[in-house]
């Protein structure tokens, strides 16, 4: 490329080395000549400038640079040139642009040790944030006045109202695939009738609030974190520290009332829509009809099926609540930290709905409401 | 098109036409409200102009419309004699390596450190740099913007607003620019801070032969540093020159701004640090 640039070295007899350098020294020209001139072994005495059209900081940079290790001086520059070697000189250090990385051996161990310490003190802080929002109910107890009406009931529609659509239809085509996936093994023994009391007990009792609550926790939850992570990262809930105002009041507590309330409504809705699913299919391919198929509903689950249900919603809500709001409030230092924490809010949630799910069907069968 | 050599720009030529922005009857709309109307302004190849105007006339706005973030309404911006408002994205492409921009907070990438946010526009326009020369390169654009060493391999969260806005302007510089916004750099900075970044701004201007566009709230760095200024009010660029030309103006705002109680502290510190031919550290730092 003759308009990029490009040297010589020149050596006659006894004469110094020369090293001539032409063309535009640019940060655009100079990533091809540099590996070159980073090659040269001959020891340059001079480096000649004159023949360079164009230069800049880097192309002063490198020609200093240059000169620094061949113990060279510079010839040719012109004003502008000198004035840039100048202005660059004397602007080095040894810092890595990248931080530090320890080796293997140390940073393995090390791993471990920080999510050990990251565990406990997570521990730590989920203790101290459920205490804070103790406190908080307390004090909203003592002074109902306190209590965010406004932000409570937009929670509630953000959580609850916005949600029917998808849950609606994720509950419906859940009931068809009970229905139907039940109705082929039942049918094995011509007991197809009992893929009512299949879908109607598994739905109010299990699925409904199970389902429910993961599409809560992917939903809701996961925008709990992230929004309160933002706040924090934009200085925000500090703002509202300094002017009197409890974060945990005005942010947590109106986003938890919202899940435990809207969690029965949604799980219970949510078990409505199974059944109707599963007297959908029911009608299409066992010869059900539609409204036997409701009617029966009625007598062959029992009411304490609706009460596991309704007992174990709220609570699901409250968790997944909790964990959003506590992953957002950890939030720290850049916005990786918010998908980092968003993404954790949403598995410890789920996760812990599904531990609690299982508890509480051993409760149940234990207390006879089998 | 501008005349001369700005018609075909080489990219290892310097752009060499007088007017490296030029803006022509610009306007500028949200929703209802008219930020500029018919708003016109000539950019001297080499100069700091300084761009001042109240709260809300529209300053970021027109910085944002010349390089191209805000799709104006009507009007035309040239930046270096190429269009940028009938441009497709592609073509100012070969505009936007020869200009740095300092957002106000900064805008450093968060998760990547000082030295690798520096590092990132010279990795995206120029591939072929071996990554010594990049580590290089970032290392003592870090250094020349007057940050500490160790401020390298720190992450932005980790530093001070003031440290903030210098990491903000080792990157604008990354590219070796021939044009330079910035956009409020010395608002939140302290008297000293503040200071410094001037006096920088006027090296790095003498030094690399900078055009700089500068949004400031600052009189003292108007005083400064600034070869011209313009005064943006009504929709409009009302003025622009230097202080004496634009002190001679009868414009209400003009007049309220240089010749009000900071204006007028500014002013006396200059010609005192002027006059004395003391260096200006040793002044007291009025106005801010």
């Amino acid at each position: 490329m003759s308009s990029g640039a490009h040297f010589t070295i020149e050596q006659d007899g006894d004469s110094p080395v020369r090293l001539r350098l032409s063309g535009p020294y640019l940060v655009s020209s100079i990533g091809l000549v540099d590996r070159e001139l980073r090659r040269i072994e001959a020891s340059v005495a001079i480096i000649d400038l004159s023949g360079v059209t164009e230069i800049d900081t880097v192309g002063a940079w490198t020609a200093s640079q240059l000169a620094l290790r061949h113990d060279a001086r510079i010839e040719g520059a012109d004003s502008r040139a000198l004035r840039l070697i100048k202005a660059v000189t004397f602007h080095d250090t040894d810092e890595d642009i990248e931080p530090e990385r320890p080796s293997i051996l140390f940073r393995v161990p090390g791993g471990v040790g920080k999510l050990v310490g990251n565990f406990g003190s997570g521990i730590v802080g989920l203790v101290s944030f459920i205490g804070e929002i103790i406190l908080g109910f307390g004090s909203v107890i003592r002074h109902p006045g306190r209590l965010r009406v406004k932000a409570l009931v937009h929670q509630l529609e953000l959580v609850g109202v916005s949600a029917l659509g998808i849950i609606g239809l994720m509950s419906f085509l859940i009931g068809i695939v009970v229905a139907q996936q039940g109705a082929v093994q039942l049918q094995q023994f011509g007991a197809e009738i009992y893929t009512i009391n299949l879908t109607g007990r598994l739905t109010l009792r299990e699925l409904g609030v199970l389902m429910t609550a993961i599409m809560v926790a992917g939903r809701s939850g996961s925008a709990f974190a992230a929004q309160i992570g933002t706040m924090k990262l934009t200085e925000e809930v500090d703002a509202m520290r300094t002017i009197g105002i409890s974060p945990i009041e005005a942010l947590v507590i109106p986003r938890i009332l919202a899940a435990i309330i809207m969690m029965p409504l949604l799980g219970f809705y949510s078990a409505c829509m199974g059944i109707i699913g599963g007297a959908f299919i029911a009608d299409l391919t066992l010869d059900i009809p539609f409204f036997i198929f409701l009617s029966r509903i009625q007598e062959v689950v029992p009411l304490y099926d609706l009460y596991v249900g309704l007992v174990k919603a709220p609570v699901f809500g409250m968790i997944v609540a909790i964990a959003g709001c506590y992953q957002g409030m950890r939030v720290e230092g850049n916005s990786e930290q918010v998908g980092l924490r968003t993404t954790k809010a949403v598995v410890q949630a789920i996760f812990m709905v599904i531990v609690l799910d299982a508890f509480f069907a051993v409760f149940f069968t234990e207390i006879g409401w089998a | 098109m501008s005349e001369g050599e700005g018609q075909q720009l080489d990219a290892f030529k310097r752009y060499r036409g007088d007017f490296p922005i030029v803006v022509e009857g610009l306007v500028n709309r949200f929703g209802s409200q008219t930020v500029h109307e018919n708003l016109s302004l000539k950019v001297r190849r080499g100069e700091i102009i300084g761009v001042v105007g109240g709260s809300g006339t529209g300053k970021s706005v027109l910085m944002r419309s010349i390089i191209g973030l805000q799709r104006p309404a009507e009007g035309h911006i040239e930046v270096f004699g190429r269009s940028i408002t009938d441009a497709a994205p592609d073509e100012v492409l070969g505009v936007r390596n020869r200009w740095g921009v300092l957002f106000q907070g900064g805008a450093l990438f968060s998760t990547l450190t000082v030295g690798e946010n520096v590092a990132v526009p010279l990795k995206q326009f120029y591939p072929e740099i071996s990554e010594e020369l990049l580590v290089e390169i970032a290392r003592y654009k870090v250094v020349l913007s007057g940050l500490p060493e160790d401020a390298v391999s720190k992450y932005p969260s980790e530093l001070s607003g003031g440290m903030k806005k210098r990491a903000g302007l080792a990157r604008a510089l990354a590219l070796d620019p021939e044009l330079l916004f910035l956009d409020e750099p010395t608002a939140g900075l302290d008297p000293i801070g503040a200071d410094k970044f001037d006096r920088l701004t006027r090296e790095l201007k003498q030094a690399l032969g900078l055009t700089v566009f500068l949004i400031t709230h600052d009189l003292d760095t108007l005083y400064a540093i600034c070869d011209r200024v313009a005064v943006l009010a009504d929709q409009q660029v009302i003025a622009v020159g230097t202080i004496p030309e634009l002190l001679a103006t009868d414009h209400p705002w003009i007049q309220e701004y240089f010749n009000g109680p900071r204006g007028r502290a500014a002013q006396s510190s200059q010609a005192r640090s002027d006059g004395g031919g003391k260096s200006v550290d040793n002044q007291p730092v009025g106005g801010a």
